[in-house]
């Protein structure tokens, strides 16, 4: 099976990760990943019957901490938001996600 | 000739011959006569680190336990700018990041702070640490300092660059596909990437969280061990990091290293190959017996790897909208937008089950393929790069020929288990060829004793760039 991206399914992929991509960038990732992707066919040789994926190592479950506040950790208001570009009244600034059409 | 161990640095300050201050002032002066031509850092602490280095000077003065309170006492870090540092500006190489002060340390650094150790700056890398060659950077490629024209091997391509040219005694650095191995092999350094869950990952700008280790630069391999046993262990920010008894290794025990056929197959650069063998015969020179093992699924690490890891880069990534911190998503450099989009790909509706799915199954294979080799060997050596460092430019256009020269590391990342780069010889070129032991989960012992022995008989790691 040769595997090839679209230039619809690229732009599709750019949305569902949030990446602002010109035309032209569509166009490149296309045509760069499309090999890469292809590359990966070669994992239908492998038998995987019965096997378990893996997604960690270490096989630790539910590592848990008593649940106590630990005063060290607090970043008072100010410093937290320091890095923002944007602030309101000690709040961060977000971008809207409605419009009033909505 | 530059101050190479923590041993030696630390006779000299006990005998007053050097202070910290001066140790400092020596690798400012190296930076600034260097860093021009190489791009090794991103951001200097020079006041941090004269700060740090008064202190230490008083505490050698006045408490004369202070060697043993501060097992890193004056010695010289240099910290890969992904490890966040409170204060300190920490970028990942990333315009996203390129403004960015954090307001805590990562564990990592905290520790390192506590035994002593002075942070002189935060070194390039790939950004995000996606890259074999420091050439993925924002902030501009960096050089090997054995030959300018050639890569240094990435990602932590600067806190290798650093320890090579003595602009610091050890660096920091992470490895999630080979980034710590691979550049120590092209620039004649150790290189430790730790057993996934020994050192805690709390404070380093994650980039596939399954993967990601924590691991150092150093010159020698009883150096690696120290820092080792000041970075490790449980951490209450990182529930990943599993508590573990380090038993220190029985020297009476017949030691058995396996050789995996997989390692040495086509695409093996002749004369790696030879360096790889030859580190092989020292060993069997001591009475250790080598064993020719078979690593069946090796061929599959690269794909299984370049799907899992962008999958978790592109979630990890995600969180970087320029809310909070930091610059919007249209900073992003090319290859973190390669990988971004790679891993969304790989986890959309439709296309999950074929890749991500049958990637995390065959990962399976990887581990069981180690668990089999471990049942009777107590290391495997290997070659860390098919080839000596590349030069600039020559697989930059080309990004899957770029991410098959990883298929030597990429497996330990995927296992979970740790890696030891040691160097081993030189190309006809000049340039510096290492080898790794692989070994079980949690087996550093095994591979800082038979590295320690393996530097006792040869002098490979005291070679310096010119």
């Amino acid at each position: 099976m040769h595997m090839s991206l679209t230039h619809d399914e690229t732009v599709h992929i750019a949305k569902l990760a949030k990446l602002p991509l010109t035309s032209e960038e569509v166009d490149h990732y296309a045509e760069q990943l499309s090999p890469i992707v292809d590359y990966f066919n070669e994992l239908s040789e492998v038998d995987v019957d019965g096997v378990e994926g893996t997604s960690q190592t270490t096989g630790l479950i539910d590592v848990l901490r008593p649940d106590e506040v630990d005063d060290t950790r607090y970043i008072p208001n100010e410093e937290a938001l320091g890095q923002a570009k944007i602030t309101h009244n000690g709040y961060f600034s977000v971008p809207p996600i409605l419009s009033k059409d909505n | 000739m530059p101050i190479l161990t923590i041993t030696e640095l630390h006779e000299k300050l006990k005998a007053g011959t050097v202070t910290c201050v001066q140790m400092v002032e020596h690798y400012l002066s190296r930076i600034k006569a260097q860093n021009e031509s190489l791009n090794a850092f991103i951001t200097i602490s020079e006041e941090y680190a004269y700060e740090k280095a008064k202190a230490y000077d008083r505490i050698i003065a006045d408490n004369p336990n202070a060697f043993s309170e501060f097992p890193l006492i004056g010695v010289v870090v240099s910290i890969k700018d992904l490890y966040l540092t409170r204060g300190i500006r920490t970028t990942a190489a990333s315009n996203v990041l390129s403004d960015f002060i954090p307001q805590y340390s990562a564990t990592v650094v905290q520790r390192l702070e506590h035994a002593g150790a002075i942070v002189i700056g935060k070194t390039n890398c790939d950004a995000w640490a996606h890259g074999a060659s420091g050439e993925n950077s924002d902030f501009g490629a960096s050089r090997n300092p054995w030959n300018t024209e050639y890569v240094p091997g990435g990602s932590s391509s600067g806190s290798a660059i650093a320890v090579a040219s003595d602009m610091s005694l050890v660096a920091m650095g992470t490895d999630t596909g080979g980034s710590i191995r691979q550049p120590a092999s092209f620039t004649n350094l150790v290189g430790l990437k730790p057993t996934y869950g020994a050192v805690p990952r709390y404070g380093v700008i994650a980039m596939a969280s399954s993967l990601d280790s924590m691991g150092h630069f150093t010159h020698t391999v009883e150096d690696s061990e120290t820092l080792f046993s000041v970075t490790r262990g449980i951490d209450e920010r990182d529930s990943t990091v599993k508590n573990v008894t380090y038993e220190p290794f029985d020297t009476s025990k017949t030691i058995k290293i396996g050789i995996p056929k997989e390692y040495f197959s086509e695409g093996l650069d002749p004369e790696v190959e030879k360096v790889v063998r030859a580190a092989a015969e020292v060993f069997k020179k001591m009475g250790i017996e080598l064993v020719d093992i078979s690593l069946p699924h090796t061929k599959y690490a690269i794909s299984v790897y370049y799907i899992v890891q962008p999958a978790e880069v592109s979630s990890n990534l995600g969180r970087y909208d320029g809310v909070r911190y930091g610059n919007g998503r249209e900073c992003f450099g090319a290859e973190a937008k390669r990988r971004i989009m790679l891993g969304t790909y790989v986890l959309s509706s439709g296309y999950y089950d074929a890749y991500y799915g049958k990637a995390m199954k065959v990962r399976s294979r990887i581990i069981t393929d180690f668990k089999e080799a471990f049942s009777s060997v107590d290391a495997i050596l290997a070659p860390v790069s098919p080839t000596t460092a590349f030069k600039l430019g020559q697989k930059a256009n080309d990004p899957l020929q770029m991410y098959l020269a990883d298929i030597y590391t990429v497996a330990a990342n995927l296992a979970g288990i740790p890696g030891l780069a040691i160097p081993g010889g030189f190309a006809s070129n000049g340039l510096p060829i290492g080898f790794q032991l692989l070994g079980n989960h949690f087996s550093e012992s095994i591979l800082f004793e038979l590295g320690k022995r393996y530097q006792k008989v040869t002098d490979w790691h005291t070679k310096q760039p010119k």
